[in-house]
């Protein structure tokens, strides 16, 4: 069966002041009906920039898609026109950003900002758009959501500001949502309560999820299926239980060995708390052919400085693109 | 309800404002060399010191300050402005006379210069290497740099002298008959040069700013929400980034209110507009102290009620504005 989305080594430029880098390059990936999938690594790995190349928003003059392709139900959209993109963007797929303080108009009520993205796509009367706004904030547990609609973004909390942008992007029921570390603005408990939104969404309406974090919790709390990025490559792909159970990439391995176990505390045994040493290499530094991670690998040998290692694919749907990953 | 309450605040404080400009502008008037006596006396062709003193008694110049001072208010608070020697008539009428045709010239000029200055600023946001975009570089340019009487004499040389499109001086032609259609766009027609050579100043200033906070909202995080929901090129700049550019500028505005004011004065004596500007500089030639002084407390007036309706139309924007809850 086709699958809903299909990334094909996708390859996404931006132009700098140094020269043109390759933020995305040759990412390739897919995403079923109804799955969730997320994207992991740290902050300018090419995470938000393959989201925004989706959803063909890429920062306009200098970021644009060099070669590959995407394609959503069998539809290419690399080459789609600017009204067929507005056409799905907020409709088919849509996107909840990472700062819910900045992403809604300050000076538009929620519910007109809601009623609006109803209004673009279904054609319903103002009226109609705006009792289904507020039957929108019902659902995303707003109370009172008949008073709050006419409020303003700034007489919101933040955890309420982004359960407002989820009902945006909810409300023509997507089939792809895409969120951008949509809790890394808030406070722990009110992370919680938006990925429990999110995963009761979703299993109502049927939406496929791409969730962009670098936060191991979240994912494997909300993804069937993870894939690594590092500095605009994919690093490693796999379901997560086993991918975290037993990463195939040593950044991966890095990344998990980053988080705190809740139950390490109990037990006798601490294990040290250990990081991934060094930083990511600077945009000029991509596209280099060779494995960009091996500054900060201690398993790197002459090899991987020379030549960009294949994806290896495992027997359980893991695959890593890395020249030791049975090693690792 | 909370609006008519601040409202009242801010009468009040108005008020308390208008009483400190009208003492600060009579003290000064007061340390200024020579009297109305002066001018009195120079008119007959010269006095004697004792005529000029029996002019002083009678007008009640030979009191001490305070005591000048306290009169001047009381008769202000009874709207009476006091009597020009210079005019024969009292200030009070000679300033509702001529603040009509310096209101016109002002708001006109000030939405002029606002609407267009707000549209060519977005223009230019859109694409900033673009022809309009150097073209309002260029425009803002001119119009900060050029003096304003210039301005208006060379378009005055231009576009009345050599090309007759427009009338040389006044607010109406007297020899014009028709009814109130034909005279206001006789009145028009007059208006056109005044507002061109005061507008440009502003458009200039107005038309900067716009575009400068316009291209700063384009890149703002709700301008990509709008974009991501599928909304049209027009709906995100029109809508959502249009309204949210607009504080700024019309924050300027109001804060330019005294400049379009004092400009007006230049932009009257050069086209001999019938204004305010007009009577201004007449009676400051002339010494005209109850004038000048009349013509400051009216300046000072619109102003503030200038900064009212800015205050006003800023919370018809900008929801945060009013401080709701």
């Amino acid at each position: 069966m086709e699958p809903l989305l299909k990334v094909e080594n996708l390859r996404i430029e931006l132009t700098t002041r140094t020269g043109v880098a390759p933020v995305i390059d040759n990412l390739s990936f897919e995403l079923g009906a109804g799955e969730s999938i997320s994207f992991v690594g740290e902050s300018g790995c090419g995470k938000s920039m393959t989201a925004l190349g989706i959803m063909g928003l890429l920062p306009e003059k200098v970021g644009r898609i060099a070669s590959g392709s995407i394609t959503f139900n069998g539809e290419e959209l690399t080459t789609a026109s600017p009204k067929r993109l507005r056409d799905i963007r907020g409709n088919d797929i849509s996107m909840i950003f990472q700062e819910p303080m900045t992403s809604l108009n300050p000076v538009y009520t929620v519910g007109e900002q809601i009623a609006e993205v109803i209004r673009a796509h279904q054609g319903l009367s103002r009226k109609a758009a705006w009792n289904q706004a507020i039957e929108l904030l019902d659902a995303v547990r707003i109370p009172n959501a008949k008073g709050r609609v006419s409020d303003y973004p700034f007489q919101m909390s933040g955890g309420q500001r982004q359960r407002v942008m989820i009902a945006i992007a909810l409300a023509c029921e997507p089939k792809i949502l895409i969120a951008d570390e949509p809790t890394t603005a808030l406070d722990v408990t009110v992370q919680a309560q938006i990925f429990d939104l999110l995963n009761d969404m979703k299993r109502q309406t049927g939406a496929s999820i791409i969730m962009i974090t670098h936060d191991m919790g979240a994912v494997a709390e909300m993804a069937e299926r993870m894939i690594v990025m590092y500095a605009g490559r994919k690093a490693e792909e796999g379901p997560v239980e086993q991918t975290i159970e037993h990463p195939r990439h040593p950044y991966t391995r890095g990344l998990i060995s980053c988080v705190p176990h809740i139950m390490s505390t109990i037990s006798e045994e601490r294990h040290a708390l250990t990081e991934v040493p060094g930083i990511v290499p600077s945009l000029s530094d991509f596209g280099q052919n060779r494995c960009l991670f091996a500054s900060r690998c201690n398993m790197v040998t002459q090899k991987c400085l020379e030549e960009r290692p294949p994806e290896k694919p495992f027997a359980n749907g893991q695959k890593a693109a890395c020249w030791y990953a049975e090693e690792v | 309800m909370a609006f008519l309450q601040k409202f009242l605040i801010r009468t009040l404080y108005a008020v308390i404002l208008l009483a400190a400009v009208l003492v600060l502008n009579f003290s000064m008037m007061h340390l200024a060399p020579g009297d109305v006596a002066d001018t009195i006396s120079q008119s007959m062709g010269g006095a004697d010191e004792e005529v000029l003193a029996q002019i002083r008694a009678d007008y009640g110049l030979d009191q001490p300050f305070l005591v000048q001072l306290g009169r001047y208010m009381g008769n202000v608070l009874q709207f009476n402005l006091g009597y020009s020697f210079f005019y024969n008539a009292p200030v009070t009428d000679l300033i509702l006379d001529r603040l009509p045709a310096t209101l016109l010239l002002v708001f006109t000029a000030q939405i002029l210069a606002l609407g267009i200055g707000v549209v060519l600023g977005v223009i230019s946001a859109r694409r900033p290497n673009g022809i309009a975009s150097h073209f309002v570089t260029m425009l803002a340019l001119f119009g900060y740099s050029a003096p304003v009487f210039w301005t208006g004499i060379l378009l005055l040389i231009a576009f009345s002298l050599k090309i007759q499109w427009f009338p040389v001086a006044g607010m109406r032609d007297v020899t014009i008959e028709g009814g109130f259609f034909t005279h206001a766009l006789d009145v028009a027609r007059h208006l056109v040069l005044p507002v061109i050579t005061l507008g440009s100043l502003f458009l200039a200033l107005y038309s900067r700013l716009a575009r400068a906070t316009m291209m700063e909202v384009l890149g703002s995080d709700y301008v990509r929400t709008a974009k991501a929901k599928g909304l049209t090129e027009r709906e995100v700049v029109y809508k959502h980034a249009l309204k949210n550019s607009l504080s700024p500028v019309i924050t300027l505005a109001g804060l330019q209110f005294s400049a379009v004011i004092s400009g007006a004065v230049l932009v009257e004596a050069v086209f001999s507009w019938p204004g305010l500007g007009t009577l201004a500089f007449q009676s400051i030639i002339a010494r005209d102290t109850p004038t000048i002084l009349g013509i400051l407390f009216f300046s000072a007036l619109v102003v503030i009620a200038g900064n009212l309706l800015t205050d006003l139309a800023l919370r018809l924007v900008d929801p945060r504005v009013g401080g709701k809850r």
